[in-house]
């Protein structure tokens, strides 16, 4: 496994929101620090996960790796090209190369276009094929791809169903031929019956074209099937990453074990049987997190270093990584 | 019971299906339920014939014949409405002055779209500081009173702007002042609209797609954006019509509008003006052609507003 290609290279990446005050004059009073000094590295042709509670980041995280939003710090480099440095007609012509699969099946697709429009957007734009004929050809063979009858798309997006329209924006992520795609969440809306199809759907296209997922989760058990490491987020920092198989059956950092202690066993036995970690209080305001290692005021094992001190992030086994003090 | 099990008739992939029921469709079938607004497409249909139809009839030129020997004259099968205060036959008058007042109505509505739209849609999409510049700019032109200004800027610059030619019809210099100043000053309401739908489209989820496509900025608002915001837009421009044509009537009216001998509705009522009770012809005509015009039009205005409405589009019939 050493000779893997790194394809996206995430260098403490920050993304902090102002928070303004005031009517004619805007003053920042702070910031929301959705992502603080996050970093890891994407290797070709794996799916990493990105798991965390609501609000932790992750899918601002996505976000700022897409340059949607601009990060306030780090860096993201992506096929040898710092992508927080690159602008313009630049930035746009690396957007080839890297797609988006979005949560929301229903917001996502533009309402007054036809599904030839949306999909072959990105062949028009990036000019990648041009002429009606071979842009609608490759239209209809990526609707074949993505399980989609190809000769429904002169149809509007409100004529779908979530799934369908899913499988719309897959097919839409895949026409300009990625390398790469950030999947934000993209079966949580979704009916379970259906979040197996887009989910096997994705692993298909892996294996026929050779795409690099980042997949942003909190169904862990989803997670657990679909990628090769996971990286578990909280509050804006990444806590634990690993293997998968090596991070579900040995969890170090107490906020891993209390979100993988809450994942449903399809046996009542074995239920009765677990341990079941509940944590205390909320998640505190990312605009004020506490001080020390961010986990501290819900940490079950929190010494007085964890207040003080952040913990640092540090390889405890092969490729298994982790922040804590107590571990 | 097997040999019930047919096969459904799956259609061939080479076939591609037509568009359904387009959304134009849709809002014309929903338009038609509309009553009064289909009587206000029809009324404004006649207008539009009878300002346009009337040509064939009445020669420009006999529209501005002054012989003040049938000065005030009522009714009559020569003079049809009658004549005014010098003479003129006052249905030729009311034919090309409705071209001006309908033609006015149009051009005033293109210029407040395409500056209502365009200072909309950068506010609301860029955001930040253009967008408080520009909301600040629209305020502070909400500030001033409109009728005061069309009083002043027509007053100045209605003589300073040679005559022009268009269709083969002579134009005092007035008319575009008219048009310009009605124009320029009655944008900020469209401006606003388009704005707020900006803003709520922005944050869609189609739109992040769109830049995650790597598409342009100018084609995002325009193609994008822009025909997700169309209803409040098309409603508005609908109403701005006849705002126009009030607003024409009522500068007019008070004398500092369109100009004579160019005639319009409004600046016939101007002349009118002294004669309310001893020769109401002179108003009734031009009066009851700006009532009816305006009314329709807001009738096709509330019309389309309920065909438009987005909440009610989903429900096909």
């Amino acid at each position: 496994m050493t000779d893997r290609q790194i394809l996206v290279s995430v260098k403490r990446l920050k993304k902090y929101f102002p928070i303004t005050r005031g009517i004619l004059i805007q003053r920042e009073v702070g910031s929301v620090k959705a992502v603080d000094d996050v970093s890891f590295d994407i290797y070709e042709g794996e799916t990493l996960g990105l798991v965390g509670e609501s609000g932790c980041g992750k899918t601002t995280c996505g976000r700022t790796l897409m340059q949607l939003y601009r990060p306030t710090g780090g860096e993201v480099w992506f096929d040898g090209v710092d992508l927080t440095k690159t602008k313009g007609q630049n930035l746009r012509q690396m957007r080839k190369k890297m797609q988006m699969i979005f949560q929301d099946p229903y917001a996502s697709l533009n309402p007054r276009w036809t599904i030839a429009r949306i999909v072959g957007e990105s062949l028009r734009v990036h000019k990648i094929i041009t002429g009606k004929k071979a842009q609608d050809d490759r239209i209809k063979q990526l609707l074949e791809l993505v399980q989609l009858n190809p000769s429904q798309l002169n149809r509007y997006p409100h004529e779908f169903s979530g799934g369908q329209r899913q499988r719309i924006g897959v097919a839409r992520a895949l026409a300009s031929n990625p390398d790469f795609i950030v999947c934000d969440e993209p079966i949580s809306a979704l009916d379970v019956s259906i979040q197996a199809q887009v989910v096997n759907l994705l692993e298909d296209l892996q294996d026929k074209v050779g795409l690099t997922y980042l997949f942003i989760a909190h169904d862990l058990s989803m997670v657990r099937h679909i990628c090769d490491r996971v990286a578990v987020m909280y509050l804006g920092v990444i806590v634990e990453s690993g293997q998968r198989d090596e991070l579900y059956d040995h969890p170090l950092h107490p906020y891993t074990k209390a979100l993988l202690s809450a994942v449903p066993i399809p046996d009542p036995r074995a239920t009765r049987a677990r341990h079941r970690i509940i944590l205390e209080g909320d998640v505190p305001s990312p605009a004020n997190p506490p001080k020390g290692c961010r986990f501290h005021p819900r940490c079950p094992i929190a010494g007085e270093e964890c207040k003080v001190i952040v913990p640092e992030w540090r390889e405890v086994a092969s490729e298994h990584w982790v922040a804590c003090h107590k571990v | 019971m097997e040999t019930n099990v047919t096969k459904t008739n799956i259609p061939a992939i080479s076939e591609v299906e037509k568009p359904p029921l387009l959304l134009s469709q849709l809002v014309f079938l929903r338009f038609k339920r509309h009553k009064m607004a289909v009587a206000g497409v029809f009324i404004l249909i006649l207008m539009i014939c009878y300002a346009i139809g009337g040509t064939f009839f009445k020669t420009e030129a006999f529209s501005l014949v002054t012989d003040t020997s049938i000065r005030l004259n009522a009714p009559s099968s020569v003079h049809l409405f009658g004549t005014d205060a010098v003479g003129r036959d006052i249905l030729a008058r009311t034919i090309y002055g409705g071209q001006i007042s309908l033609l006015i109505g149009l051009i005033a509505m293109i210029l407040e779209v395409i500056v209502g739209v365009l200072i909309g849609a950068i506010a609301g999409y860029y955001g930040g500081i253009l967008d408080s510049i520009l909301m600040r700019f629209t305020e502070a032109m909400l500030n001033i009173p409109q009728i005061p200004l069309l009083l002043v800027l027509g007053k100045m610059l209605s003589d300073k702007i040679s005559p022009i030619s268009l269709f083969g019809r002579q134009f005092s210099g007035s008319v575009i002042v008219i048009i310009a100043v009605i124009g320029l000053t009655s944008w900020m309401g469209l401006a606003r609209i388009v704005r707020a739908n900006f803003l709520s489209l922005r944050e869609q989820e189609f739109v992040t797609a769109a830049r995650c496509t790597g598409t342009k900025n100018r084609s995002i608002i325009f193609e994008h954006i822009l025909p997700n915001t169309m209803a409040p837009i098309i409603v508005s421009a609908t109403l701005a019509v006849a705002n126009a044509i009030i607003s024409e009537a009522y500068v007019s009216f008070l004398g500092v509008g369109v100009m004579p001998p160019t005639a319009t509705w409004g600046n016939m009522l101007n002349g009118a003006y002294n004669y309310i009770e001893s020769a109401p012809w002179l108003w009734i005509f031009p009066g009851s052609l700006i009532v009816l015009t305006v009314l329709s039009i807001n009738f096709i205005g509330d019309g389309l507003r309920d065909a438009l409405d987005p909440r009610a589009l989903t429900q096909a019939e």
